[in-house]
């Protein structure tokens, strides 16, 4: 493999590294005056990035993908279609940022280029195809997190966000690496394609160890149940846009690891991983429901509610079929439009001081004062709960028909079921918006931007998107496939 | 009609009524609202007219590649004919019961009703399963902002109730239909309708669409959501309620569970029977002790329902076509009786039956729709509640004799029910003054009632017109139900004809001969 076309694919990630440096002397020398500039230049970036990786993909050249620097780098469809993902995510929390730290002046250029940082370690995390790239991109991608976390340098909660956020998420750095070792100890090796054939005649016990560390590891990226601790602190301490970016990108990359690790590199040992994913679903779906309902704080309930969803795309991975991958990735692409839906929402509720609103109690009766903006809120609620005609139901309906296909007929009846009590409160929402008596909390207007942002989501889950899931199923069929390339 | 999409045209004059009913001013939408379901009336018209009676099975079909994964394809029996044209039958006549007692959040209102519309036709029109799915769950979303914003007092408690179990009952029904299309490898109903899935598996798939339409019909004991939603519902959203989305219920056991697997069917026959049987006495009863006049009425539809249930089980011709006959009935019946419920709640906002008394005297236009509409509930021969009733219990009777002893009790509690109701409400004498100084009824309620009441009747005197279309397609539900029948305790041996009349007498050798002796006499 020629260092030319190493260059090729890895050019996403290089483009994004390049404007990243470059923007960050510009922060450095320009200063705060320069943010909004950065921002923009940012989004181009991001932009420009995410277009190659279009190019990439759409090219028949590539249709195979191809690896890069010696087997520890693959560009192929699944890496392309969660980057774009990714990108598209990044660019649609870097838009409604700026607006938010409008009271508080405390926007700095250093924001975009944090993010931009985070959309490089994350692009490395889902091409690789090797432990250490693995590794280095998630610590790149978390090392950012954690500063946006606490970005809000003058709010207390954001601060303990950050920190919370940093000593759990090196905690669960800790446990992966440490299945890591214990992978590489076993197996010799530390690139996929050498672990899956190493895995291929037979689980030693200490493999095993390895192999479950490392979807530990990986389960607290994604706040599976047991290890979802963090997430509500973090959703609710973190400032708003920095928390939509939280449920977004960062967790598609960090689903999109999980499914490479495990039906790529685990992939000939599928029962040995199936009952711990079959149990971190059920249980994601009845904690992330049940733990929502007695919630007061919007950010809150979010958090627990990407909890739940978190449960039913591991029900897609439970299935360990192609099928079941494709469908994980058409969820993904409906919970990324839904999540970044929900809390653009959320982020134009201010009150008459130009505060953020998050309590649920002060959004009652909104859809008399704001009935638009409680249009598009009852439509994310309603397609989150995963109510027909509405993308959610998709999303659901995909990963659950894996499920049957698969067998798991047990499995997908007890999610479903499940997903009534989660309906629960997101109707509950839906009530305090359009059954209540005004509270007439929620005041002023918002920018153009973050409407064009929420109205794009909104079509998108609406039922116009029925008309894309031939494409978009397409897609995702083309990513699965590339996912079981080596099978 | 050609090539034109009428089905289709169907759905798209209320989805474009709707989306233009959110920006209009509150008369502008009301106007909307009654213009775009009177063309929707029109249409369904026009559907029923050409419909081929005898002619090919499904008609209409219309099939368009568009989704992944389903089809968007439609089209119409008999039985799915008579439904649509219910609903589009009774959507006027629920925009203008709505016209005057609606006044806050007109567009929002209007939109949602019409939306409910065309989710209606949806269900009954989809030829896909996961259409049908789609048009069968969506309609939950109207109905709960129905029901939470313009409802009553308890109207929240109601509509969470309301869409909590029924979407439990059909979340399950969806991991079903995933199965039967992994196993079959087709969505389409009419091929699903001729599949035979293997009988251990059947039991499943029947318990799980059973769940769903159970509590979507609502069966005892699963009825529990129905008269807290009816109560708090506005009275346009009762009879939309009664009238077309129970019905989704019955539909749902005539298109899906009978065809598809006859032989669950019969196996949990005594299920079905045991809870119709349970339903009418209870429910009967517990209507007779209601003090809400809606309240009283829902779980009259509850009773009805079960009679629908049971028709539906009995396994053969009389029984399905009363089932049919009885959805239709009930769907004209109980939306009238919702509806005279609410030109009086318009008066004296007050559903208590205490309050009113002798209506009679002063509202004497009033009370003849009344009694109409009662008697057609309680299935008085001339109405369509009779012929319903009738050919349902006589389907039931070849199947069980006591289940048809049981059921008919519930007959005569529903005529006490429905005639105390009445005698409280209409006779008697004018215990409050604000009851007794309430006016006859205006134009527009003139306009509600009459078309009702004329098909009532219509379908009382000459039930031919609306059984017809639906025969076929009856016979060939009853052929495939034909090899998983049960034997029936009441199955009447039929023994060759006698030769002669039942007065004639036997002309008997000598005895014969003295006669005719006794004549030369």
């Amino acid at each position: 493999m020629s260092y030319a076309s190493s260059f090729y694919f890895t050019l996403p990630e290089i483009i994004l590294s390049v404007s990243g440096l470059i923007l960050l002397m510009v922060a450095a020398f320009a200063g705060k005056p320069s943010a909004r500039l950065v921002t923009i230049l940012a989004v181009t970036a991001l932009f420009g990035a995410g277009i190659f990786t279009a190019h990439l993909l759409c090219d028949p050249a590539f249709e195979l993908g191809g690896d890069a620097f010696s087997g520890v780098y693959r560009m192929d469809a699944f890496g392309g279609f969660a980057k774009i993902l990714i990108y598209v995510a990044t660019i649609a929390c870097l838009i409604v940022t700026p607006r938010f730290f409008d009271k508080s002046g405390e926007y700095r250029p250093e924001y975009p280029v944090l993010m931009i940082f985070g959309a490089v370690g994350m692009g490395m995390m889902v091409s690789a195809v090797d432990l250490m790239t693995l590794y280095i991109g998630l610590e790149l991608s978390s090392l950012s997190s954690y500063v946006l976390a606490s970005f809000a340098r003058s709010d207390d909660r954001s601060a303990e966000a950050g920190l919370k956020y940093f000593v759990l998420g090196a905690l669960a750095s800790g446990i992966l690496l440490y299945g890591m070792s214990l992978v590489y100890g076993f197996t010799g090796a530390t690139d996929y394609l050498s672990i899956r054939a190493a895995m291929s005649d037979g689980l030693s016990g200490g493999l095993l160890f390895g192999v479950v560390f490392v979807l530990a590891g990986l389960a607290f990226k994604i706040a599976a149940v047991p290890f979802h601790m963090w997430t509500p602190d973090v959703y609710e301490g973190a400032p708003t846009p920095v928390t939509a970016f939280f449920a977004t990108a960062p967790k598609v990359a960090a689903v999109a690891i999980l499914m490479r690790m495990s039906l790529d590199a685990f992939g000939t040992q599928v029962d040995a991983w199936r009952q711990i994913v079959i149990f971190a679903a059920l249980a994601s779906i009845v904690v992330g429901a049940l733990g929502a309902i007695g919630q007061e704080n919007l950010k809150r309930l979010l958090a627990y509610s990407s909890i739940n969803n978190v449960g039913f795309i591991l029900i897609g991975l439970a299935a360990g079929t192609q099928e079941g991958a494709s469908g994980m990735l058409v969820y993904l692409a409906f919970y990324v439009a839904m999540t970044i839906g929900s809390f653009g929402a959320v982020l134009m509720l201010r009150d008459a001081q130009g505060n953020q609103v998050e309590k649920i109690a002060d959004i009652a009766g909104l859809s008399r004062s704001h009935g638009a903006l409680a249009l598009c809120l009852a439509v994310m609620m309603f397609s989150l709960a995963g109510i027909p005609p509405l993308m959610g139901f998709w999303g659901k309906f995909v990963v659950f028909r894996a499920a049957v296909n698969a067998d798991l007929i047990v499995l997908a009846a007890l999610g479903i079921a499940a997903s009534v009590i989660g309906a629960f409160y997101y109707l509950k929402i839906v009530k305090v918006m359009y059954f209540d008596e005004p509270a007439e909390v929620v005041e002023g207007k918002s920018d153009t931007a973050s409407w064009v942002v929420l109205a794009l989501a909104t079509i998108f889950v609406s039922p116009l998107g029925f008309l894309l899931t031939s494409w978009l199923g397409g897609w995702a069929d083309r990513a699965a496939a590339a996912l079981f390339f080596a099978a | 009609m050609g090539g034109f999409p009428i089905l289709s045209a169907m759905l798209g004059v209320p989805l474009v009524a709707a989306i233009a009913c959110l920006f209009l001013s509150d008369n502008g939408a009301r106007w909307t609202a009654l213009v775009a379901t009177l063309v929707n009336l029109a249409l369904g018209i026009l559907l029923w007219l050409n419909y081929d009676i005898g002619g090919a099975q499904w008609q209409f079909v219309e099939s368009e590649d568009l989704f992944a994964g389903f089809k968007y394809a439609l089209g119409i029996d008999g039985i799915a004919l008579m439904l649509i044209v219910l609903s589009v039958f009774l959507m006027p006549i629920c925009i203008l019961a709505s016209w005057e007692s609606i006044t806050k959040r007109v567009g929002e209102y209007m939109a949602a009703f019409l939306f409910m519309e065309l989710l209606m036709i949806g269900v009954f029109a989809a030829q896909d399963l996961f259409l049908f799915y789609i048009f069968f769950e969506a309609g939950l979303i109207p109905m709960y902002l129905i029901i939470g914003i313009w409802g009553g007092d308890n109207r929240i408690y109601a509509s969470y109730k309301f869409f909590l179990y029924t979407l439990l009952g059909s979340v399950l029904m969806l991991i079903a239909m995933l199965w039967m299309v992994h196993q079959s490898g087709t969505t389409d109903i009419p091929t699903l309708m001729q599949y035979d899935f293997p009988a251990g598996a059947q039991t499943w798939l029947w318990l799980a669409f059973f769940a769903s339409f159970a509590v979507k019909m609502p069966m005892w004991p699963v009825h529990t959501w129905l008269p807290d939603a009816h109560v708090q519902a506005p009275t346009a959203g009762s009879v939309i309620l009664a009238g077309v989305l129970l019905k989704m219920g019955g539909y749902g056991f005539i298109r899906f569970s009978l065809p598809m697997f006859p032989e669950a069917s019969a196996q949990f026959l005594w299920l079905i029977l045991g809870l119709s049987m349970a339903a009418v006495v209870i429910t009967s009863l517990i209507a007779l002790v209601q003090h809400d006049m809606k309240k009283l009425i829902a779980y009259s539809s509850v009773a009805h329902m079960a009679i629908v249930t049971a028709g539906l089980f009995a396994f053969n011709q009389q029984g399905l076509e009363g089932a049919m006959v009885m959805m239709l009935s009930h769907g004209l019946v109980s939306g009238a009786l919702f509806l005279c419920v609410g030109v009086i709640y318009d008066r004296l906002h007050t559903r208590e039956i205490d309050r009113y008394g002798g209506l009679s005297i002063n509202m004497p236009q009033y009370a003849i729709f009344f009694l109409l509409f009662t008697m057609a509930s309680i299935g008085l021969p001339g109405t369509s509640g009779f012929v319903a009733e009738f050919l349902s219990l006589m389907g039931v009777y070849e199947v069980s004799s006591v289940a048809t002893f049981v059921l008919t009790t519930g007959i005569i509690l529903g005529a006490a029910y429905m005639l105390y109701l009445y005698r409280r409400v209409a006779f008697g004498e004018q215990k409050n003054a604000d009851a007794a100084a309430m006016p006859d009824l205006n134009l527009r309620e003139w306009i509600m009632l009459g078309p009702i009441a004329a098909a009532v009747l219509w379908m009382g005197v000459y039930p031919e017109s609306f059984l017809a279309p639906m025969r076929k397609d009856i016979a060939a539900l009853d052929a495939r139900l034909a090899r998983a029948e049960p034997a029936g305790d009441a199955k009447l041996e039929a023994k060759p004809p006698r030769e002669h009349n039942a007065n004639y007498i036997e002309p008997s050798g000598d005895h014969g001969e003295g006669h005719e002796s006794e004549g030369e006499h």
